[in-house]
């Protein structure tokens, strides 16, 4: 009692988590991995703003205008449509005269047509385009003949376009974002209906656990695909359609894991002693049993993520997914299977689906190896 | 003699970890005739169970093996694994704790022996009668009828006897028992060494037994080791070692058997807590419609009265009820009979009615692993409660009070946010302690809060309750088997079998006289080691 350990640091990690943090980092491969899975959420995150068809700031007539966030008819640019393609080359120049415009890298949205194509769509990555394919299309845009390569006065398809003339990077980066998103949404909540509905079986057993054990065996032995196919010929299947389908069958799996964890936990001595201090049901199953049930749970966690973006991505290939047109990973390997002649978007989404699915498996393993209390680190 | 059976020198045994070599034994010898029975004891950790594995080379692949182990001239370190194989089984057998891990539960007992008989050359018509023959020498009644039976149709003594016999059935040179009875009731324990020392008496084998029980050990052993550490600090014949040891570590070994009495029954101090007729009763059911058939009475019948300030031992085999018992008293399972604390019956009142009352009643469990929750920190642990029971109380005050009651029970406070798994059993099973101290109870039920300890940490936890006590005036319900360190803390004494009172009364008395032959049974093995016949205990 000669020296009180001071009971501030409340927002300090505490020791356990400094711990867990420790052993993350041992494992440098899900170190490096979340970091270049977070560089790479981040950038499609804020895709808005490197890769986009609009521009990111335009100064028009003594205004300042900011496309990227306003939707600005084109009648503020002298033209007469409802909403304003900056790409056309009849607004450029009309702004170019009265002002400026500041445009991101990439000049391209997900739903971007190009539509002055040196080759047919799908086009390859320019390149890879000769000289004599360039040269056409070059003299179209520009009126006279560019000097030097013709290929380098084009507006360049780094990866190519698709066979409806939108560029592949553009599509990819949009793609990405959507299928990640979509992947965390549905695991984590199904995440939580799964450890909520596991739990409460496990610790209360009884009648309860035994109804809801038949009623997760009927449910999870519908068959999912059909399922969907069916709300899908009914509704337009949207992002939040297709989440709450998919939710419907997904928290079962976890269901299983969570159930048998805590089973065992709240058999345990601690929780006996936590009963004997007065703690009531819910305080012991989310302060006792839960968090001892959690490293079976977050162990499988990277597999529930890496299987919502797998069937998300399986529904867009087989053409069950998203609205069509949307741009998303599935649908890119679609363009790829349907288009052999053009490898490319083959190419592109195998390597982007591989490095995702990879990167987030990593990580996984990390956070799997930090949690496990009896794990020593050197 | 021209050269002993068993013959070790300088053995080193480590374990090699990510590029790190940790030595567990270090320059460890001993010598082993044949006849003879030496006795390696240690407490948990001191790498007794390591050196008795590697002298059969059982060790896991990560382990790494010096020096010379010779047997029967041979060196065994040497060795291909096929004649290790040949070894095992024939040369060198063993027995270990667990009997119920120990065998395959899928087999029966007449299969898992005559696969050892098989396995080192005895012809198929003569292995049933050779099993017959060995279960016979072992004393299970009924050998030829118990053919047949699966692990779990047998009690745990008849477990290890069974092991015992598969053990013996190759008529080995040695024999090396580890731990054999420490998972026994003690009436068990002493039939089983009873029956060890016989037949080694009538086999002339080598005997290699590891224990951390003394009583054992002056019992049953010729030659003594004392290992700490990986390291033998003593050794000598048990004679001479047990009447002057020598090193410091030893004494301590000797002088760890919990000491003093408890004080008499002040029948001033108010009652506390009274059971009448007190049943814990599990239905039994069968069929389509779960009908209730009968029951598993798991207490039947108990009544108690428990003092201010006083400890009432609660002594009794396992599968007695002692637990169950200690549970319903503390409403942590359903049960029948009235619960009388401090005047007011508690055994119908809800969750809710019970959580004030539930400061005052505490409770320690006996695996010092499974009671504290390995994802909280220490501080959190023993503030739970706080939590619940004050929840008035400010951080800085409930950290002060965890401060105190860690303090009280002989931890540094300055380690109280460091998690459980980075303590020891008996510094786990202080902060147990801690955590139903914090609350300052009148009265904690000890649930064999000693028996998962080294004898030398159980004498500390002891002389700590027995002190707590005395400051604090804490009435304690200690539920044990190991009678020695009820001895040393109840003042009242209730022996239990079959969930029913087999005698009770003040604790004096019973000790110096005990009337039940039961009781008399339990007292003959437990201070003397002497087994006495089943049909008595059965009494």
């Amino acid at each position: 009692m000669t020296s009180l350990a001071p009971a501030t640091r409340r927002l300090a990690l505490s020791p356990i988590n400094r711990r867990r943090l420790a052993n993350f980092r041992a494992n440098r491969r899900g170190w490096w991995s979340l970091w270049i899975f977070l560089f790479l959420f981040f950038g499609s995150l804020t895709a808005n703003f490197w890769i986009n068809d609009r521009p990111l700031l335009v100064r028009y007539q003594g205004q300042f205008y900011l496309p990227v966030f306003v939707n600005y008819p084109e009648t503020d640019f002298g033209g007469f449509l409802p909403t304003t393609d900056y790409r056309d080359p009849f607004v450029q120049k009309e702004i170019k005269a009265k002002g400026w415009l500041i445009w991101p890298p990439i000049r391209f949205s997900w739903n971007t047509h190009k539509l002055d194509l040196p080759t047919p769509a799908p086009s390859p990555p320019t390149w890879l385009l000769s000289d004599r394919t360039c040269r056409p299309a070059a003299l179209l845009q520009h009126k006279h003949p560019p000097p030097g390569e013709a290929c380098n006065a084009l507006e360049w398809n780094w990866l190519g376009t698709d066979d409806q003339a939108r560029d592949v990077v553009a599509r990819l980066v949009y793609g990405f974002r959507i299928s990640v998103l979509f992947g965390l949404l549905l695991a984590g909540l199904s995440s939580v209906v799964g450890i909520l509905a596991g739990a409460v079986q496990g610790f209360y057993g009884g009648w309860l656990d035994l109804s809801m054990q038949r009623f997760i065996e009927i449910w999870s032995s519908l068959p999912q695909l059909y399922i969907l196919i069916i709300v899908a010929s009914v509704i337009t299947p949207g992002f939040f359609v297709l989440l709450g389908v998919l939710l419907l069958f997904s928290w079962v799996s976890l269901v299983h894991l969570v159930r048998a964890e805590t089973l065992r936990a709240r058999n345990l001595e601690y929780v006996n002693a936590a009963r004997a201090l007065g703690l009531s049901n819910n305080r012991i199953l989310f302060r006792h049993v839960l968090p001892n049930a959690m490293v079976a749970t977050i162990t499988f966690m990277p597999f529930i993520l890496n299987a919502s973006i797998a069937t998300l991505t399986a529904l867009d290939f087989l053409g069950f997914g998203l609205p069509p047109g949307s741009a998303s990973l599935g649908e890119l390997l679609l363009q790829g299977k349907s288009n052999l002649q053009a490898p490319w978007l083959a190419i592109t989404s195998f390597i982007a689906i591989a490095l995702l699915l990879s990167l987030l498996t990593f990580i996984g393993e990390a956070v799997r190896d930090a949690f496990d209390p009896r794990k020593s680190f050197a | 003699m021209t050269s002993p059976l068993l013959h070790v020198t300088g053995l080193g045994i480590g374990f090699q970890a990510r590029g790190a070599l940790t030595p567990v034994v270090q320059d460890v010898g001993f010598t082993l005739e044949k006849g003879r029975t030496l006795a390696l004891v240690g407490e948990s950790g001191s790498g007794k169970s390591i050196t008795a594995l590697s002298l059969a080379r059982l060790l896991p692949p990560a382990a790494r093996v010096t020096g010379h182990i010779n047997f029967a001239g041979d060196d065994v370190l040497a060795m291909s694994e096929r004649q290790l194989r040949a070894l095992r089984g024939r040369k060198i057998t063993m027995v270990f704790q667990e009997p119920m891990s120990s065998l395959n539960p899928l087999h029966s007992i007449e299969r898992q022996i005559g696969e050892i008989l098989e396995l080192h050359g005895t012809r198929k018509r003569d292995i049933r009668d050779r099993v017959v023959a060995a279960l016979a020498e072992v004393g299970i009644p009924d050998p030829a009828g118990r053919l047949g039976a699966y692990p779990h149709q047998l009690s745990g003594g008849q477990r290890q006897r069974v092991m015992i016999a598969m053990a013996l059935v190759n008529r080995p040179d040695l024999f090396i028992a580890d731990e054999p009875t420490t998972a026994l009731d003690v009436t068990v324990q002493a039939q089983i060494l009873a029956l060890l020392k016989d037949l080694q008496t009538r086999l002339g084998m080598a005997m290699l037994f590891i224990t951390h029980d003394l009583g054992i050990v002056r019992k049953i052993a010729d030659d003594v080791a004392v290992m700490q550490k990986g390291r033998i600090v003593e050794a000598g014949p048990a004679a001479s070692l047990f009447a002057g040891p020598q090193h410091p570590y030893t004494k301590m070994l000797l002088a760890a058997e919990p000491k003093g009495a408890a004080p008499a029954v002040d029948t001033t101090r108010p009652l506390l807590l009274q059971t009448g007729d007190l049943k814990v009763w599990f239905p039994v059911r069968r069929g389509l419609m779960r009908r209730v058939v009968s029951h598993i009475k798991a207490v039947d019948g108990i009544s108690l009265q428990v003092r201010a300030g006083h400890t009432l031992g609660i002594v009794g085999e396992s599968g007695s009820g002692k637990t169950t018992l200690g549970l319903a008293i503390l409403r942590l399972i359903r049960s029948q009979g009235p619960i009388i604390w401090l005047g007011k019956d508690i055994s119908s009142l809800n969750s809710t009615a019970m959580r004030p009352l539930r400061r005052d009643l505490q409770v320690v469990f006996q695996d010092p692993f499974g009671s504290l929750s390995p994802r909280m920190s220490v501080a959190q642990i023993v503030e739970e409660g706080l939590r619940i029971q004050n929840s008035s109380l400010t951080a800085t005050e409930r950290r002060s009070r965890v401060t105190a009651a860690l303090a009280a029970t002989d931890l540094d406070p300055a380690t109280m946010d460091r998690f459980p798994h980075e303590f020891s059993g008996g510094q786990r099973q202080r902060i147990a302690i801690a955590r139903a101290l914090v609350l300052e109870p009148k009265f904690i039920v000890l649930d064999e809060p000693t028996s998962a300890l080294d004898m030398s940490v159980q004498a500390q936890i002891v002389t700590l309750l027995r002190d707590l006590q005395a400051r604090h005036g804490i009435a304690y319900m200690f539920i044990s088997h190991d009678l020695k360190v009820v001895k040393a803390l109840a003042s009242d004494l209730i022996i239990m079998k079959g969930g029913k009172v087999m005698e009770s009364g003040p604790a004096a008395p019973i000790f110096a006289a005990p009337q039940h032959p039961y009781t008399r049974a339990l007292f003959a093995a437990a201070f003397n080691i002497e087994a006495v016949s089943a049909a008595e205990v059965a009494g």
